[in-house]
C-alpha cells in the first residue's frame, strides 16, 4: 500500500490521536524554544503519562499524553522544541503544520523566563496563527534568583493572550496553567492578541492572496497567516494546504478542482 | 560599507558589536533573523573553536555558534 497524504505528516498522527481509546476533550499542543523545560512541563501536566511516537516521513519526534482535568480528558501534545515556525527544518515543519492544520484547541508556548526576549519571537509566531495562544512562563524561580522581575500583567496586556509563571521542575505554577487552558478552551475567556501590521505595500499583497485562501478554506484556517506563507515565497506550506484538503474532501467541489486553485495561490504568491 | 563598519567575522574575541544589517537571502536570512540577529542588536564573539570556525557570539543572553559563512554576511559596528 503507498503512502498517501492521509497516511502521513500530522495527519497520521492525528488519525492516531482520533482512534485513541480515550476520547480527548480537547488537543492542545505544546510549543516552545529547545531547552526552556517544555518536556518538564509536559510530564508535569500529564503525570509521565506519556506515549512518544514517530511521524511517518518525518524523522521528528513526538508525545502525547492525557491528563483530566474538571472532568475534561485533554490530550496534551509536545512538538519539537524550535526557534520559529518559518520552516527552516523538518522539526519546524511539525510544529508549524500541527498548530496550523492539525487544529489544537489551544496552544501553549513555554519560553524560558531567563531569557524572554529571545523567546518572544516563536510565541509572536503562534499568536499569528491563532488566537488560542497561551504563554507559560518557565523557569520563573530561575529568572527570580538571576534578579529578573517580569511583570505578568503588563506582558499579559501587551501580548493580549494569558501569560502564567511556572517552574514545572517544583509542579509550581501547574495548576494555574491547567486553568488557563480550561478557560481558553471551554470558558468564556476570549483572548485578542496584538494584530501583526505589515508595511502597507505587503498589507495590499495580502488582502490579495488572503481572498483566495478564504475561498478554499471557508474560515477553518487563518487565511491570513497562509497569504503571508505564500508571500513569503514559502512552497511547503503548499503542499501542506493540498494535504489538507484532501484530508477534508470538501464536498462542493471535486478535489482536483481545488488542487487548480492551490496552484494558482501558490504561484502567484511566488510572483508578488 | 562605511569605515566603521566589518563583517561580524572580524569582530575579535571578546569585543562586542553592533549589528547593522543582515545581507543573506532566503531561509538563511529566516534564521539569522529568528535567532535574533536584527539591527542593533549587541553581539559579542565569546570564543574561536579551534579551527577558528565557527565563532560562538553571546546575542541576546544566548551563546550561538555561527559558520563563518554565516558570518561574513552580518555586518556590524565597533561598541568597544
Amino acid at each position: 500500500m503507498g503512502l498517501t497524504a492521509k497516511s502521513t505528516g500530522i495527519y497520521a498522527f492525528l488519525e492516531d490521536l482520533n482512534q485513541s481509546s480515550v476520547k480527548a476533550d480537547a488537543i492542545i499542543a505544546l510549543a516552545g524554544n529547545p531547552n526552556t523545560g517544555k518536556s518538564t512541563v509536559f510530564n508535569g501536566l500529564t503525570g509521565l503519562n506519556q506515549h512518544t511516537g514517530n511521524w511517518p516521513g518525518k524523522t521528528v519526534v513526538l508525545a502525547k499524553g492525557n491528563y483530566l482535568y474538571r472532568h475534561k480528558n485533554i490530550t496534551l501534545v509536545d512538538l519539537p522544541g524550535t526557534y520559529s515556525l518559518l520552516a527552516n527544518s523538518a522539526d519546524e515543519q511539525v510544529a508549524r503544520d500541527f498548530i496550523c492544520f492539525g487544529d489544537p484547541d489551544a496552544t501553549v508556548v513555554v519560553a524560558d523566563a531567563t531569557c524572554l526576549e529571545r523567546n518572544l519571537n516563536l510565541v509572536l509566531q503562534v499568536m499569528e496563527i491563532t488566537p488560542k495562544t497561551i504563554l507559560c512562563l518557565n523557569l520563573i524561580d530561575e529568572a527570580k534568583r538571576k534578579k529578573i522581575e517580569i511583570d505578568i500583567a503588563a506582558l499579559e496586556n501587551i501580548l493580549g493572550i494569558p501569560v502564567i509563571p511556572t517552574a514545572a521542575r517544583d509542579k509550581t505554577g501547574l495548576k494555574e496553567l491547567r486553568e488557563a487552558i480550561h478557560q481558553t478552551v471551554f470558558g468564556k475567556r476570549c483572548n485578542h492578541p496584538k494584530p501583526m501590521v505589515y508595511s502597507e505595500n505587503i498589507e495590499v499583497a495580502i488582502e490579495k492572496i488572503q481572498a483566495e485562501v478564504e475561498n478554499l478554506f471557508q474560515g477553518r484556517i487563518n487565511s491570513r497567516w497562509v497569504a503571508l506563507r505564500l508571500l513569503d515565497g514559502d512552497t511547503t506550506i503548499i503542499q501542506e494546504m493540498r494535504n489538507y484538503l484532501q484530508r477534508m474532501e470538501p464536498k462542493d467541489q471535486p478535489v482536483s478542482e481545488t488542487y487548480k486553485e492551490v496552484e494558482c495561490c501558490g504561484s502567484f504568491g511566488s510572483r508578488v | 560599507m562605511s569605515a566603521a563598519e566589518f563583517e561580524l567575522t572580524r569582530l575579535p574575541v571578546g569585543k562586542r558589536a553592533e549589528v547593522v544589517r543582515v545581507g543573506s537571502v532566503g531561509s538563511m536570512r529566516n534564521r539569522l533573523l529568528d535567532l535574533g540577529l536584527v539591527p542593533s542588536t549587541v553581539v559579542e564573539a565569546v570564543r574561536k573553536s579551534p579551527a577558528g570556525d565557527p565563532v560562538a557570539y553571546k546575542i541576546r543572553g544566548a551563546v550561538i555558534a555561527l559558520r563563518s559563512e554565516e558570518s561574513r554576511q552580518i555586518t556590524v559596528r565597533s561598541l568597544d
